[in-house]
């Protein structure tokens, strides 16, 4: 029995690194946001493109008003195809390399999640 | 809204354009004349009242992006108009998307397939060179045990494989799998990037790192094998293994598209029922018109054996129509004047006239198809749980595997093995982890049984708005049925007609002046008893006067007869004695019937007795309720004695009279405070509040207005069928969702430690890579496959 080398203490200095990193990477660290752009008209409008995530994940809008996201998805990827509102009880279908257009209106302030079908992707509504 | 139609000029695209803002004519000019001097317009007509702009404009000289950006430097509000997709649309579009995947993956997957058996091939002499130079030998354990056994056949067959230099079957496996890679896997890498990049990590990602780990280590050890055997290891390959991998995760893939389309089967069904052309009478001509030409009004002719383009009204001729498709009723239902008819029904032998009037979006077919959508789309509760785990399942994942690693490496390292082989056996531990994680079916457990169940349901005429009133209906106890319209035909008919001693009246004669009288009255009792004459083929004549009683009846004179029609007040008013019949009528009232007394000329001439009847299939319905182990209860307005007459015959345990509508909500509530869950069925008009209050309403539709809004399941069928294979639908449901999600969790739960080397130290069993990707890949497969079980569902 040999006891743990230093090369050991390395790989496991540097497998508790990268678990580190990768709990931070997916988890807490900073994603892409846009507030919602409302014209002379106040629609508030905001193309989020779907590829492998959305982007922007965090859309800010105002709380009581009707807000239209349009979803650009540009890929095929089968993980992407749906786009699940829960709170709104809405669920559709995307198709590939088009846009596709979701209006809702959170009605009260609040974060309002959005997921892939699987719920494996995720972006969220913020109602200030 | 947009529309692209191919009226505009010759190669002129037309576009309707929503434009917000415009508030005066002047607006509209202002937008009209900027459109107009855009370059490429054809044609441009602002309309202020529908807030839109119709273009027609050369598709080679501008863009719908580059109108709207016009109308926007106007300082009006515009948008590309995205297709508003109809739910047929979106459909066909998902179903293209689905076909066109699974063709791809098919493909993919068999080529693959077959460079793996290659792969295979040519890896055997490297194994079997291995002992002699140090060129790469296979390093998954399953593989070397296949490939070992498998190599006296090889020898046999191809001897010439043993001849090439290893060297070139070393590289040629790396370009092969490099090939295979970039061409059939390569929508991996690119959306586990794409992902990547987005914070976000999903199957792709653990099937990129899994694969892309094994490939880099092995073409390390064919380009500089010296790296390796200076640590004392043989430089090992896991070519094959990659492109089985990748060969088994593409058929399972390509399983799991094909499924997932047969979980909309029903759906698709539906929405190819949607007749493309229909005959209507235009200038007193029949021309062919396409379906979304039709206007509400129209006159629609339908000739044997065709299908009803779209809803209306019967306005000539008569037929019977199989409306099964749509409402599960087996039976051709009879359609003559004043009926209804649906769209997307079949006629039967004979032909009619009718006036559509619900089109397009308002259509019956349109909205059974937008429930069903809406119900796919929601979430059953019972799903949170697993989309918490599928929301943190891959960064977990990616941790273990890690931690496999480094304590395979450090327990081996430390245990005296020289560090490069504690390399390879941890190496090989960690890709197992990756691969054999699978994330999508615990997304797929509960999404699948809801579309297959929600698609059954309308096959059957039940459309359960939803995964949320799919699982209450399998936690109820209770069930309220309101009586009218709901166990009764909700239609007084004539069912007893009784000739009195005094006067010697026919049957007919009698029914002939009491239906004559009658058809001035606009009473429901009165119009049961016109019904009845017309059915029996009695003749009526107009009668020379009529006046109405209130509760009391009707009198006038019909035929030179003077007619008295009503209640025993009314006959004590006319002074008739009604003794000769009163032990009938007492009968028949105890039965829950309605007496109505008939005089003629001052003397007593008989009775016509009416009541609701039930309908033929309650009774069965209700005992089936109640083997359920159901409780049932009868709500109604009626007084106690027709009451109590209905729940004998229906079989009912217990029924509340005389309640108001109001009363009927807080009946509900009071169950539920007894701890029951509680069903509401109604027909959704005067019970609506009772439905909405209930854990599951349930609504009779009744006419062209499917979605009742309060209710969670609408039933396209009259009978109360419907919500027992509705009930036993949903249990059916739950159970299936259930077994999905413990299968989900439990193959992750087990296959991620066995693949990381927890039965190691136990038991020596360590997995293969191959083995872990070739159970991930019917994970997912098996998971959708019995959510398709559901289709098989037949209501006992």
């Amino acid at each position: 029995m040999h006891l743990i080398s230093p090369s050991d203490w390395l790989v496991i200095a540097a497998g508790f690194a990268a678990v580190l990193w990768v709990n931070w990477y997916f988890f807490f660290a900073e994603r892409s946001a846009a507030t919602a752009s409302s014209g002379l008209t106040g629609r508030q409008e905001v193309t989020i493109v779907v590829r492998g995530g959305y982007d922007p994940a965090t859309i800010r809008v105002q709380a009581g008003r009707p807000v239209r996201l349009v979803f650009d998805r540009q890929e095929t990827s089968g993980c992407s195809e749906e786009i699940v509102f829960p709170d709104f009880n809405i669920r559709r279908f995307l198709p590939a390399n088009e846009r596709t257009v979701i209006e809702l209106t959170p009605a009260n302030p609040g974060t309002y999640e959005f997921t892939c079908g699987m719920s494996m992707l995720h972006g969220r509504v913020v109602a200030e | 809204m947009t529309t692209q139609t191919r009226d505009a000029p010759a190669g002129a695209d037309k576009i309707v354009i929503p434009v917000t803002g415009m508030t005066c004519a002047a607006c509209e000019a202002r937008v009209q004349r900027t459109l107009s001097k855009t370059p490429g317009v054809v044609d441009a007509s602002v309309n202020l009242m529908m807030g839109n702009a119709t273009v027609s404009f050369d598709p080679s000289a501008t863009t719908p992006e580059t109108l709207v950006e016009r109308i926007r430097a106007t300082g009006y509000g515009a948008d590309v108009p995205v297709a508003d997709r109809s739910a047929f649309e979106e459909q066909e579009a998902r179903d293209r998307a689905q076909l066109d995947e699974f063709r791809e993956l098919k493909t993919k997957a068999i080529t693959s397939g077959i460079i793996g058996v290659i792969a295979m091939v040519a890896s055997m002499p490297l194994m079997a060179a291995a002992s002699h130079q140090a060129h790469g030998v296979v390093a998954d354990p399953f593989m070397r045990w296949v490939m070992t056994s498998l190599t006296p056949m090889l020898r046999g067959a191809l001897p010439w494989v043993y001849a090439i230099p290893t060297t070139v079957l070393s590289y040629s496996l790396l370009a092969l799998t490099l090939g295979t890679m970039a061409w059939a896997g390569r929508h991996f890498y690119t959306r586990a990037w794409a992902s990547f990049r987005h914070h976000a990590a999903d199957m792709n990602t653990l099937i990129a790192v899994g694969t892309g780990a094994a490939f880099i280590y092995s073409s390390i050890a064919t380009v500089a094998p010296g790296f390796f055997t200076s640590h004392g290891v043989e430089p090992d390959v896991y070519y094959e293994a990659v492109v089985i991998i990748i060969a088994l995760i593409l058929t399972g893939n390509a399983f799991e598209a094909r499924a997932k389309r047969q979980t909309a089967t029903a759906l698709r069904a539906l929405a190819r029922l949607q007749p493309k052309t229909a005959r209507v009478v235009r200038d007193e001509s029949e021309v062919d018109v396409s379906i979304d030409q039709v206007r509400r009004g129209d006159v629609v002719v339908v000739r044997p054996g065709e299908r009803i383009p779209v809803d209306g009204e019967v306005i000539s001729g008569r037929s019977a129509v199989d409306e099964s498709m749509l409402t599960g009723e087996s039976m051709p239902v009879e359609k003559d004047v004043g009926k209804r008819v649906i769209g997307a029904t079949i006629n039967g032998t004979g032909a009619f006239r009718y006036r559509a009037t619900t089109l397009g979006a308002d259509s019956v077919l349109a909205q059974i198809v937008k429930l069903m959508r809406d119900a796919q789309g929601s979430r059953a509760p019972i799903q949170k749980l697993a989309d918490r785990v599928s929301a943190i399942f891959v960064p977990v994942v990616i941790s273990i595997a890690v931690a496999t690693f480094v304590v395979w490496f450090v327990a081996l390292h430390a245990g005296g093995t020289v560090a490069g082989a504690a390399v390879v056996r941890a190496f090989s531990a960690a890709v197992s982890v990756l691969i054999i994680a699978c994330p999508c079916a615990m997304g797929l457990a509960v999404p699948t049984a809801v579309m297959v169940s929600s698609g059954k349901g309308a096959e059957l005429g039940i459309l359960i708005k939803g995964g949320a009133a799919l699982q209450r209906a399998g936690d109820l106890t209770t069930v309220v049925l309101d009586k009218t319209g709901t166990v009764t035909e909700g239609k007084p008919m004539v069912t007893d007609v009784i000739q009195a001693a005094e006067l010697s009246l026919s049957r007919d004669e009698m029914i002939s002046l009491v239906a004559s009288l009658e058809r001035s009255s606009e009473h429901p009792l009165a119009d049961a008893v016109v019904r009845h004459a017309r059915d029996n083929g009695v003749v009526l004549t107009p009668p020379a006067s009529f006046q109405s009683v209130t509760g009391q009846g009707a009198t006038g004179v019909v035929a030179g007869r003077k007619v008295a029609v009503g209640n025993q007040a009314l006959m004590a008013d006319a002074a008739v004695s009604v003794s000769s019949l009163s032990s009938v009528a007492e009968r028949l009232s105890a039965e829950g019937k309605t007496i109505m007394y008939v005089a003629v000329d001052d003397r007593l001439a008989g009775l016509v007795a009416v009541a609701d009847p039930i309908k033929p299939t309650s009774r069965a319905a209700i005992a089936r309720l109640h083997a359920m182990g159901l409780e049932v209860v009868m709500l109604t307005g009626d007084n106690q004695r027709t009451a109590d007459a209905v729940a004998r015959e229906a079989g009912v345990d217990r029924v509340i009279a005389g309640m108001l509508p109001e009363a009927k909500v807080s009946e509900v509530a009071r169950l539920q405070q007894e701890g029951r869950v509680v069903a509401m069925v109604g027909d959704g008009i005067n019970d609506g509040a009772a439905i909405a209050r209930s854990d599951l309403g349930f609504a009779i539709a009744t006419g062209t207005d499917v979605a009742v809004e309060a209710a969670d399941v609408a039933l396209m069928r009259g009978d109360l069928g419907g919500v027992v294979q509705a009930i036993q639908l949903s249990r059916r449901t739950m159970r299936t969702m259930k077994q999905n999600l413990f299968w989900a969790f439990v193959y992750n739960v087990v296959g991620i430690p066995v693949a990381a080397g927890a039965l190691y130290p136990f038991f020596g069993i360590l997995l293969s890579p191959i083995l872990a990707s070739a159970a991930m890949a019917f994970s997912s497969v098996s998971v959708v496959s019995n959510s398709l079980r559901l289709r098989r569902f037949k209501p006992a």
